[in-house]
């Protein structure tokens, strides 16, 4: 019984958020390998271009629910995420199209693309905090826990609870369909094999006749879906604040380059590694170690390895061993 | 520099001329020494990027570290915390540091295999509890004391200008760290390392209270230069506020920030000397070759990662200097107030701005884009005002637009970066 006790509690409190934060993280790290590995620069604009999409989401979802319109037992959120879909695209060819195709066509140093990206992120940032300043919104609506704490315990008989948030649950498994399908478009469709070519060998690709803008274009919307979906999912988690947005970029940055700057699959596997990290090390152990220890011998602090407030540092560690052993990544990158 | 320089810069004067006179002269001389912070933090990032390449996208980092500088060493020791639990939080600092060396030493010696990741694992979780069993009580202990006010070690009670250097030393230190790890890989991994470390940098100013007292700030520090209250009673500033024909108080503080100015013009002043001199010796010769053709330097024998390294220590070091002299400016460290988009990228379109790979240009830039920085708040809150005039009163969208305008000045930021880098990339005084 107390093992079982045991998982449940590191379950409810570490296991299942953290699943729900690497997948979170996961599709914003497959958005960041994705334009690495085709327009080559690291897009600093990331995490506001994803705030501003959550906030199209979060405009869209009040007008759905003024108007009366809900899907009940799911978030309203998801009713809008087309929409914000929509406008992400929109906005990031136009940053395309005004900032970046010019820095490509005279084939400007990567860093310079970097610099451009942080002007456009400058932007982005102005932008979403004029809409939706700088303070947390919540716009989870529906039904707010799959089972909850009570009805686990009475379910199971244990003494532990355990919940499983809609938000987390949905989550996890939007996450899942979107890798999937993601994989299945970059091996198997013709525009996803191009890219594939693009990020493998430009000139190859350009000779046999890929059109290079197609291939930017394309990676722009699926970069647009993936980050509507990571921001929207962040935010119906965790409630939106611009700023929360930005900081991720961070761990984002660390699990691409973890599982290698470029390949898909490593970025995903990189989200969890560095999400699990991410609370496990900052995660109180007590009633967890306290299940396990034989009775009446109880740990006496928190267990707990670090603050809360240094879970960044945590990210950052991982970054450095990964730079100082292994720069390439898990997988090797620059492959998609 | 050709006339366009000094052109540039005394139309730069004459705005912050126009703002003393149609605004008042107290406004345009806090612009002036935010400028002159600002164009100093320019020149650490513009050695940076100008000289090398190297993009540090952490300056806020540096700019905090040098920050708690000025905490550690003007601030008044607090006997009781120290008695308290001093030992303890020193013992821990150092048995943290011995595990990691313990670690690396372990690392090198072993032969590669499993059984070195092992041992080094087993040495830094040992060392890891080690340390935390001492430090923790000890940390909590300093805490304790009399948190209303104190709550902290406190500082070496030295004077403050002497912190200044120790706050470039300090950021020379974490970007010796940083750089160590993080340069000669690829080119953007530097600037995610430094975006990570100016995170941590800002948690641990935040969060480590027996140190930088965190999110309760620090305040009254020592200031270099006689407070305004102070000279209100000197009679000399009475005479002059009477042949001036100004009240005493705001005479006052002209005057105290006249005194800082000079201070920082003075420090400009000299970090420009060195600058121009490195720039045109051999070394700054070297530094071009590396950043225009790495490949062909490293042909030549140079090498490129030392180079960088040092380049890179030296810059952050200078922001780190700001960094120490805003906090002694200011008199307080409110470390709930470093946002990096205003100690970082705020930064980065100075340099754009100004010109990089140009210390006169970087200077410049420091100068225009902080003045509206200042300046494009009220002129934001006018366009909407403007906006919004046809909008009935008490509208949600009004009261919105109107609370919202402050946010204008990060997307005319963004905008100003983006045009300069496309259209005058090399800025407005462009390198020779």
């Amino acid at each position: 019984m107390d093992f079982l006790n045991a998982l449940v509690s590191l379950s409810n409190f570490m296991l299942i958020p953290a699943l729900a934060y690497g997948s979170q993280l996961a599709l914003g790290a497959l958005g960041i390998t994705l334009v690495y590995s085709i327009l080559r620069f690291a897009h600093f604009a990331h995490g506001d271009t994803m705030a501003l999409g959550t906030a199209a989401v979060i405009g869209g979802t009040f007008a759905l629910q003024s108007a009366g319109v809900n899907i009940a037992p799911l978030p309203t959120a998801l009713l809008a995420v087309p929409f914000g879909v929509v406008a992400m695209v929109l906005y990031l060819l136009a940053a395309d199209r005004l900032v970046y195709r010019y820095y490509r066509r005279v084939r400007a140093k990567p860093m310079i693309f970097v610099m451009a990206s942080l002007g456009v992120m400058f932007v982005t940032n102005g932008i979403t905090r004029l809409f939706m300043g700088v303070g947390e919104t919540r716009f989870e609506d529906g039904e707010r826990f799959v089972f909850s704490v009570r009805e686990f315990r009475d379910f199971t008989g244990l003494a532990e609870g355990l919940a499983l948030r809609n938000a987390q649950f949905i989550t996890i498994v939007t996450a899942l369909i979107v890798m999937v399908a993601l994989f299945w478009f970059l091996n198997r469709t013709r525009a996803g094999k191009s890219m594939r070519a693009y990020s493998d060998n430009e000139d190859l690709a350009l000779l046999s006749g890929i059109n290079p803008e197609r291939v930017v274009t394309i990676t722009w919307v699926i970069t647009a879906i993936l980050l509507v979906l990571a921001g929207t999912l962040y935010g119906l988690d965790k409630g939106f604040r611009a700023f929360n947005y930005f900081q991720l970029l961070l761990p984002m940055f660390a699990a691409a380059i973890l599982g290698g700057l470029g390949n898909p699959l490593g970025a995903i596997v990189g989200a969890y590694v560095v999400a699990f990290a991410e609370m496990g090390v900052t995660f109180a152990w007590r009633r967890v170690v306290s299940y396990m220890l034989p009775d009446g011998i109880e740990p006496s602090g928190m267990v707990q390895l670090l603050p809360v407030d240094y879970k960044f540092a945590v990210t950052f560690a991982i970054l450095v061993i990964v730079l100082l052993f292994r720069p390439t990544g898990i997988f090797k990158g620059k492959v998609l | 520099m050709s006339a366009r320089g000094p052109l540039l810069f005394a139309l730069m004067g004459l705005a912050l001329a126009c703002v003393g006179l149609f605004q008042s002269w107290q406004l345009a001389i806090t612009i002036l020494n935010m400028s002159l912070i600002s164009a100093i933090m320019a020149l650490g990032v513009n050695m940076q990027w100008g000289y090398a390449g190297l993009f540090n996208v952490g300056v806020m980092g540096f700019t905090a570290v040098g920050g708690l500088a000025v905490v550690l060493v003007a601030q008044p020791p607090v006997p009781e915390a120290w008695a308290a639990g001093g030992a303890g939080a020193l013992l821990g600092l150092l048995l943290g540091v011995a595990t990691i060396l313990a670690a690396i030493v372990v690392y090198q010696r072993l032969p590669k295999g499993r059984m070195r990741g092992l041992a080094v694992f087993a040495v830094l979780a040992v060392g890891y509890f080690i340390t935390s069993a001492v430090f923790g009580p000890a940390t909590q202990a300093i805490e304790a004391v009399n948190p209303a006010s104190e709550g902290y070690l406190g500082g070496l009670g030295l004077p403050v200008v002497l912190a200044w250097p120790v706050g470039a030393l300090f950021a020379a230190g974490v970007a010796w760290m940083v750089g160590k790890v993080s340069l000669g890989l690829r080119s953007d991994y530097l600037a995610i390392a430094t975006l990570g470390i100016s995170e941590i940098v800002i948690a641990v100013l935040k969060f480590e209270g027996w140190m930088s007292r965190g999110v309760n700030n620090v305040t009254g520090i020592d200031r270099p230069v006689a407070r305004p209250v102070d000279l209100q009673t000197a009679p000399w500033v009475q005479s002059l506020a009477d042949s001036l024909g100004w009240d005493v108080q705001q005479t006052a503080s002209v005057v105290s920030g006249l005194g800082y100015a000079g201070l920082f013009a003075l420090v400009l002043g000299a970090l420009i000397w060195l600058s121009e001199r490195a720039w045109n010796s051999p070394w700054g010769r070297m530094m071009r070759a590396i950043r225009d053709n790495e490949v062909s330097a490293r042909a030549m024998g140079k090498d490129v990662k030392q180079r960088h390294l040092a380049i890179f220590v030296l810059g952050s070091a200078v922001c780190g200097l700001a960094g120490a002299m805003m906090v002694s400016m200011d008199g307080q460290l409110t470390p709930g107030s470093y946002e990096p988009l205003r100690f970082t990228f705020l930064i980065w379109v100075m340099v754009i701005v100004g010109g990089s790979g140009n210390n006169w240009g970087a200077v410049l830039g420091g100068f225009v884009i902080w003045f509206l920085w200042v300046q494009v708040e009220p002129a934001g809150r006018w366009f909407m005002e403007l906006v919004t005039s046809g909008m009935a009163d008490g509208s949600d969208l009004k009261d919105h637009l109107l609370a919202s305008a402050s946010y204008m000045r990060l997307l005319t930021m963004g905008v100003a970066l983006l045009l300069m880098l496309r259209f005058a990339p090399r800025g407005l005084i462009p390198e020779r």
